[in-house]
């Protein structure tokens, strides 16, 4: 790998995001927001606390964990698949000095990058409705990064295996929409019957929201250290995957 | 020592599963020259464009680029050569100038020639004017020009053209010819494939006739004409009936004949005996020969 071709793959993604950014924050910040809002106001006025927390900073919390996911996952498999299934860019790219694994890794890069930033909003959004600022917070964006990393290049594989955008039906209900749900986003996963808490622990999206939250309430050291090495592990294993599943997909 | 020859092919094979899409293939393209690749559809030119950007990897045989041995090398290679794609894969939601921006950076153009590489290429595909124009806007020939302005703004020394007129309208293509006549005079070595007739005749200095995989025929297209078609061909018109019964005269003397839709073709006339049947004299050509040895008609 080398660096101009990162560099070259993603000014062209830099360069498209001025075309589209409008419609790419606004469907990955409003939606985690609407998210945050509806649990943390509907639920709320059931549940006052969860966890020893307000319920809103509960909520508000877990959902950076959503609005990475929405950012990074679902861009990352339809924007890869519409590349090389129907605008060929991927052709194009490779007619330059530019090979499948360094495509893959700029791409994932600039995806979490916006990660990163979008993943902060529902952290505003929380303060703005009372959860108090704190340095520790200062460390969100690079969590979300990280675990952004990993799910744009689980997207990038899932485009890179599927021949027909009408499959990802399967991946979103099969597999995101439950890790969505069981990532003690919106309660805690010791709630659930032990074999689904001891499943959830392998959830990527799990140590997301721990690490946040113990960004936003106070760090546990040993634990975070498994939890961001539980990120950097899926992070790297999914680099790897997406790195065979492009190079399968764009070389015959 | 001759400097290495721009691409060179040796029993290049590849398949797909069952497909053997090219089959043993040998290809030259000297520095400085441009090489026709004609073929009819299903040929493998397509194929083989692929095999020499390594986004196909060839099951056998030798591929050099540039000097450079691929698959092993192919980065290096494509680092100082362009693609034309047959199919366009602009970045429609960018301007004009934005796409060539983004390739200067793909292509590695160092930060100072950037600017000027962008404005040669504007000026080679005369689209200094549409330079803020989005790439949705733009008519077809200019979305051709633009690609091959794209394959440019590095200054290659090959260019790959995958069918670079295929559905355009005949000014157009014209338009394009000059301008790929323009590069070749230049002195950018080019491959270029093609199933017009026309556009191999006039823009390459040799031609490659593949079939199957496979060369069928290499060499400049007046001397394929004349060693493969003669230099007369007598052409009759008819009724199918007609048409039958020239072609099975022809058959039983052992003359090269050549069916098309409403006529039939009589090739090497000059050196054949006195029972001709009536028909009209002219020149034989390359498509004489394209279709005499790829057992194809073109379209």
């Amino acid at each position: 790998m080398n660096r101009p071709s990162l560099t070259g793959v993603l000014v062209r993604e830099v360069v498209n995001f001025s075309a589209y950014w409008r419609a790419t924050t606004f469907s990955s910040t409003v939606e985690p927001t609407i998210y945050l809002l509806a649990f943390g106001f509907g639920f709320g006025s059931l549940v006052s606390e969860v966890a020893g927390l307000d319920y809103i900073e509960f909520v508000g919390t877990g959902v950076v964990a959503t609005a990475v996911l929405f950012s990074s996952a679902f861009p990352a498999m339809f924007s890869t698949f519409v590349k090389y299934k129907f605008q060929r860019t991927y052709d194009a790219i490779m007619a330059a000095p530019v090979d499948a694994r360094e495509i893959v890794t700029a791409e994932a890069l600039w995806i979490a990058a916006r990660a990163g930033t979008y993943g902060c909003v529902p952290l505003l959004v929380a303060i703005a409705f009372g959860l108090d600022p704190r340095a520790g917070m200062l460390v969100v964006p690079f969590i979300a990064f990280t675990a952004g990393f990993g799910w744009a290049c689980f997207g990038i594989t899932i485009a890179a295996r599927m021949n027909s955008i009408e499959n990802f039906n399967y991946v979103i209900s099969a597999v995101l929409t439950p890790l969505f749900l069981v990532a003690g986003t919106f309660f805690p996963i010791t709630a659930l019957p032990e074999l689904a808490s001891v499943l959830a622990q392998v959830n990527p999206l799990y140590h997301c929201v721990e690490l946040v939250r113990h960004a936003a309430f106070g760090f546990e050291p040993g634990a975070d250290a498994i939890h961001v090495g539980a990120l950097l592990a899926f992070g790297a294993a999914m680099w790897w995957l997406a790195g065979v599943s492009m190079q399968r997909r764009l070389v015959d | 020592m001759p400097p290495a020859p721009a691409i060179r092919l040796r029993g290049a094979v590849k398949r797909y599963g069952p497909i053997t899409a090219v089959a043993g293939l040998n290809l030259d393209v000297p520095t400085g020259t441009c090489v026709g690749l004609l073929g009819p559809n299903g040929a493998g030119k397509s194929t083989t464009m692929r095999l020499l950007t390594a986004q196909a990897i060839a099951d056998e045989g030798e591929i050099e680029v540039l000097g450079r041995t691929l698959p092993g090398d192919s980065k290096a290679a494509r680092a100082f050569m362009g693609v034309v794609p047959q199919q366009d894969n602009l970045d429609e939601a960018l301007t004009v100038e934005q796409n060539l921006l983004v390739f200067t950076y793909l292509y590695r153009v160092a930060r100072a020639e950037r600017k000027p590489a962008i404005e040669r290429a504007l000026q080679l595909a005369k689209l200094t004017d549409r330079r803020a124009s989005k790439v949705d806007e733009l008519s077809g020939g200019m979305r051709r020009r633009l690609l091959i302005a794209r394959a440019l703004v590095h200054r290659p020394q090959l260019l790959l053209l995958d069918e670079p007129t295929v559905g355009l309208d005949p000014q157009v293509r014209q338009e394009l010819w000059a301008l790929i006549g323009a590069l070749r005079a230049e002195g950018v070595s080019m491959l270029m494939s093609t199933h017009y007739i026309e556009e191999a005749a006039r823009l390459a200095d040799t031609v490659t006739i593949m079939a199957e995989g496979r060369a069928v025929a290499a060499g400049a297209p007046r001397e394929l004409v004349t060693k493969h078609a003669g230099r007369d061909a007598v052409e009759v018109y008819g009724p199918p009936p007609r048409l039958a019964e020239v072609e099975a005269h022809a058959h039983a003397r052992g003359w090269a004949v050549r069916r098309t839709g409403t006529s039939v073709s009589i090739l090497g006339a000059e050196a054949l005996d006195g029972d001709l049947p009536e028909g009209e004299r002219r020149a034989a050509n390359l498509e004489d020969v394209f279709v005499l040895l790829t057992g194809e008609e073109i379209e």
